[in-house]
């Protein structure tokens, strides 16, 4: 146990002092999210529509934090290639779970930091009373959703593995995908018809969908001025549904990470530069 | 029954390198056509060769990295691919690349290594710490960000972090490629130290023949895939009847070391794959 937690704890610990090391990329990346979230939630202050702007803040708030999560997992293949180190964290005795899983939390860790500038951001520039929403139930289904985007996160994982050339930037498409199928400032409804069943595949559409419920946006009976969220037994079937895709997409991503580490060693793709 | 430290038969690899989109052809390129040797615990063996001969595959082989295509490998008793997980724990490995943090000192690199390694940092910094200093390296400088440092003390973090583990088994390839000559008597001297206090074994993969006899028991010379004369050093000349080692090895392989970086080597052909 002691061993694993040691092992688990190599990852935030690199994790860590490589940030601290690349602070200043940090501050410009936080910094970019930080203004691109403002800018997004004004056009609903520019509007005078309260209901649209919280819509955009919400949309903002947890695509910051989700596409963050997926992007720190699905890119630390990439980033190991990048330093040159895949080779010896892939030969070191520890399970492909607890590698992923270390990789895992210190990704959250960074998108819950990269969640308050954002969230800060936005509080300044926006005006919003949040005084009635259900933030705590919002937390809740955000931890929910946790699992169904590592487990996106880890099947985009092996791209860079495959190419190591076309892998990474395989990887953003994904992200782009979601990004524009979930709804994260629209509604799913404004999609051509076509694309809209495509919406129910990804996590994101579900984590808003509860998350508008709990904020209250949807409720005829919130104001500007208080907001009437919805409980967390209002929005059990997201829940369900998001835990469920979390319970399949980790065992998922986990296994496939497994099948492809298994191809690159018969096939020379984990040597160091590809 | 003393079990090899090191038990390679037949052993076996391929790479296949495809070329165009709508009609894919692929051109095989073997890497290991069928080599068989054995290292004795305790032993520094000594595998020469030039850029393509194998030898870069064979260690990663033996690291875990790579699953042949055919013979058998077993390391210190346990079968690979099978046993991956406990050799993993028993090897440590420098190679040629720079294979590290770069922005991290040579302190967070190492108890980033003890920790992945499920070693506690406080046991196993000790440990790294001594053999820097046997190195010749200065402890102010294990702040300093590897970036910073030259290719030599660089090479010497990577000795350390391998050695941090306390393996029973090193595999070294070129160790001591680019290094000033300095900095390569610094690490001869260790690696023989090493040997003679631990009985670690070690398989040395070296352009270097001057390295390769002084630091090796037994060597082999691999050339095309293909372990073409094996012995100790003396072994080698006289089979060759050459005053040399480096007479021998031309003599045995047909190749020149010297010529090597015209070739084709294995990493181009990986990386073309």
């Amino acid at each position: 146990m002691e061993q694993t937690i040691r092992q688990t704890w190599a990852f935030v610990f690199r994790g860590y002092h490589l940030v601290r090391r690349y602070i200043s990329w940090v501050i410009v990346w936080n910094f970019y999210a930080f203004v691109t979230s403002i800018t997004i939630a004004l056009i609903g202050v520019a509007a005078h529509d309260y209901r649209l702007t919280l819509t955009l803040v919400i949309g903002a708030l947890l695509w910051n934090f989700l596409s963050n999560l997926y992007s720190e997992i699905a890119m630390s293949i990439a980033y190991e290639r990048w330093e040159g180190t895949l080779e010896y964290t892939f030969m070191a005795p520890v399970s492909r779970l607890i590698h992923l899983s270390g990789v895992s939390v210190f990704a959250l860790c960074q998108s819950l930091v990269t969640l308050v500038v954002v969230l800060t951001g936005l509080l300044l520039f926006t005006n919003i009373h949040l005084a009635g929403a259900n933030l705590f139930g919002v937390f809740v289904v955000l931890l929910a959703s946790t699992f169904a985007f590592v487990g996106l996160g880890l099947m985009a994982a092996v791209l860079p593995v495959m190419s190591p050339e076309r892998g990474a930037e395989a990887t953003h498409i994904f992200q782009g995908s979601l990004l524009l199928i979930s709804g994260i400032y629209y509604p799913v409804q404004v999609l051509p018809r076509w694309v809209q069943p495509l919406s129910h595949l990804s996590p994101a559409t579900y984590t808003l969908s509860a998350c508008r419920k709990l904020v209250g946006i949807g409720n005829p009976a919130s104001t500007e001025t208080h907001l009437v969220g919805a409980s967390l037994s209002d929005v059990v079937p997201e829940l369900v549904t998001l835990l469920l895709m979390g319970a399949v997409l980790m065992p998922l991503g986990l296994w496939v990470f497994g099948r492809i580490e298994h191809w690159a060693k018969h096939t020379g793709k984990l040597k160091r530069t590809g | 029954m003393n079990v090899p430290a090191i038990e390679v038969r037949d052993l076996r690899k391929v790479f296949r390198k495809r070329s165009g989109w709508l009609r894919p052809k692929y051109r095989e390129e073997w890497a290991l056509k069928g080599v068989s040797f054995e290292v004795d615990n305790g032993e520094t063996y000594g595998l020469l060769g030039p850029n393509g001969s194998g030898k870069s595959t064979l260690i990663r082989i033996l690291s875990t990295l790579l699953i042949p295509d055919g013979g058998t490998v077993s390391v210190l008793g346990y079968s690979l691919p099978e046993e991956h997980r406990i050799v993993r724990q028993k090897i440590g490995r420098v190679s040629v690349d720079a294979a590290y943090y770069k922005k991290l000192s040579a302190r967070e690199n190492l108890l980033y290594t003890a920790l992945l390694y499920g070693l506690n940092p406080a046991e196993a910094e000790p440990r790294a710490m001594q053999v820097l200093e046997e190195l010749g390296m200065e402890s102010r400088k294990f702040s300093t960000p590897l970036e910073e440092m030259s290719r030599g003390m660089q090479q010497k973090i990577t000795i350390a972090r391998a050695l941090m583990i306390n393996p029973p088994l090193l595999l070294l390839d070129e160790p001591t490629t680019g290094l000033d000559p300095k900095s390569r008597r610094d690490v001869q001297k260790f690696l023989e130290n090493l040997r003679a206090r631990e009985g670690t074994t070690i398989l040395l993969t070296t352009h270097d023949m001057a390295e390769a006899e002084r630091l090796c028991a037994r060597i082999g010379f691999l050339a095309h895939g293909e372990l073409v004369a094996e012995g100790t050093a003396a072994d080698l000349k006289r089979e060759a009847k050459t005053e040399t080692l480096d007479d021998a090895f031309i003599r045995l392989t047909g190749e020149d070391l010297d010529e090597e970086a015209e070739k084709v080597s294995e990493e181009e052909v990986l990386e073309e794959v």
